[in-house]
């Protein structure tokens, strides 16, 4: 990909956000949008900046930022959303993002986060629709090794493909079902009757 | 500079703010009926130490709060260890099995088959839940209260917590997920839908519960022991 990325920060702190575009200006790889300091005028400008990636405090997503990161992301599937994190946020919260960023990471983490990013948007399948929440035939495979146990990397064995590809199959299915234990993938997996 | 609570402020304020406190108050042997006090005056006549139960307040109401080393320092922790002990017995001997009581009426009007998933799925919990607590119990809040009766050296604390935590929280939220996701359609939706609320308030509660451990204990314990050695 030749074009630049765009990125649009939404972060209250000026000291904060200069520090951010410094940091990624120096990759010449960033196209760096006017930024925001609350998450209203990130729903607001959203349908019309359309980023390629939105590094925004999860603070200022209110009391419900999962439902808001989850719904900002089915109405725009091909912005990557990052967490701009500088105190501690619950992991269930963190998880609503693709990736997260504490503002202590040294630069090279920041741009090393900032390629997987863009990885990640270059990999988000767009012909996929975004409503498309039940499970696919090779994660119900993946599923059912889960739910009896299997670790990832026997998983992988199993279906001869990449510890890679399984944790990217782990990762849909705890996002489709909502369920994240094995002991309740297992539960799922009995209640459809997959375990014959 | 973000507002947190202080200890000038009236008691009932403070629970107004954050209605989840009020679990915090028989744990500390706070009665209820404290009028206008203020939440110094209230600690004052319970006994309990205003600083402490101030730190529990802003921990669980404020998702940015952190205690300082010196407020950690400086905060009276004696009541740490019956405090968390009074909310493993909350969990074990009201919340729990007042869950399990819901979730049997479920599970008996859902197909045997489903119901038999369902409770079973909830034994394995309730077993891992208990193994954890009893494990902090015996083997981690004794190693707190030798280091707060002046005990010196080096004394390992568990590094298990955050994870089991996790594990719990997660299971929690799962079972939620199944109650009203996947199992087919019972004949108690008014239960079920009362069971999802109260599995969400002692899955929040727990979180809180895990922060305590996580930000002040496993913090003011290692502390506690450098400035010893």
């Amino acid at each position: 990909m030749n074009a630049l990325t765009s990125v649009l920060i939404v972060e209250p702190s000026d000291i904060i956000v200069e520090g951010v575009s410094a940091i990624l200006n120096t990759g010449r790889k960033f196209n760096m949008l006017s930024p925001l300091h609350d998450a209203d005028s990130l729903e607001q400008r959203l349908p019309t900046v359309q980023p390629d990636i939105v590094i925004v405090n999860p603070t200022l997503m209110g009391s419900n930022v999962r439902q808001r990161v989850a719904s900002l992301g089915r109405q725009f599937p091909s912005v990557v959303f990052v967490a701009l994190v500088y105190q501690y946020v619950e992991p269930t919260v963190l998880e609503a993002f693709r990736h997260h960023v504490d503002i202590r990471a040294g630069r090279s983490a920041l741009l090393a986060l900032m390629d997987r990013a863009i990885a990640d948007r270059d990999h988000t399948p767009l012909d996929e629709p975004a409503e498309n929440y039940e499970l696919s035939d090779r994660e119900t495979d993946v599923l059912v090794l889960i739910a009896k146990g299997l670790s990832s990397k026997e998983i992988a064995d199993t279906l001869n493909i990449s510890i890679h590809t399984v944790n990217s199959h782990r990762k849909n299915i705890t996002h489709k079902t909502g369920i994240k234990s094995v002991a309740g993938l297992a539960v799922y997996a009995m209640i459809h009757n997959l375990m014959d | 500079m973000p507002h947190f609570f202080n200890t000038r402020m009236k008691l009932a304020d403070i629970i107004a703010a954050n209605h989840s406190l009020i679990l915090i108050l028989p744990r500390l042997n706070i009665a209820l009926g404290f009028g206008e006090k203020s939440l110094q005056e209230v600690c004052d006549s319970h006994g309990v130490p205003a600083d402490f139960m101030l730190l529990l307040c802003n921990l669980y109401t404020f998702d940015d709060y952190r205690p300082t080393v010196e407020e950690l320092h400086n905060v009276a922790m004696d009541p740490l260890v019956p405090y968390l002990k009074a909310s493993h017995d909350y969990y074990m001997r009201e919340r729990l099995p007042h869950i399990e009581t819901h979730l049997n009426h479920i599970a008996a009007s859902t197909s045997p088959r489903h119901g038999a998933i369902l409770k079973q799925f909830y034994a394995d919990f309730r077993r891992e839940i208990a193994a954890h607590f009893q494990r902090e119990e015996k083997e981690d809040f004794p190693k707190l209260e030798r280091l707060q009766q002046g005990s010196r050296g080096k004394i390992a604390m568990g590094k298990h917590f955050e994870r089991s935590h996790t594990d719990l929280v997660d299971k929690l939220n799962d079972l939620t997920q199944i109650v009203y996701k996947y199992l087919p359609g019972n004949d108690l939706p008014e239960e079920s839908i009362e069971l999802v609320f109260d599995i969400l308030q002692l899955s929040a509660d727990i979180q809180k519960h895990a922060l305590i451990e996580e930000k002040i204990l496993l913090p003011w314990f290692s502390q506690t022991e450098r400035s010893r050695i």
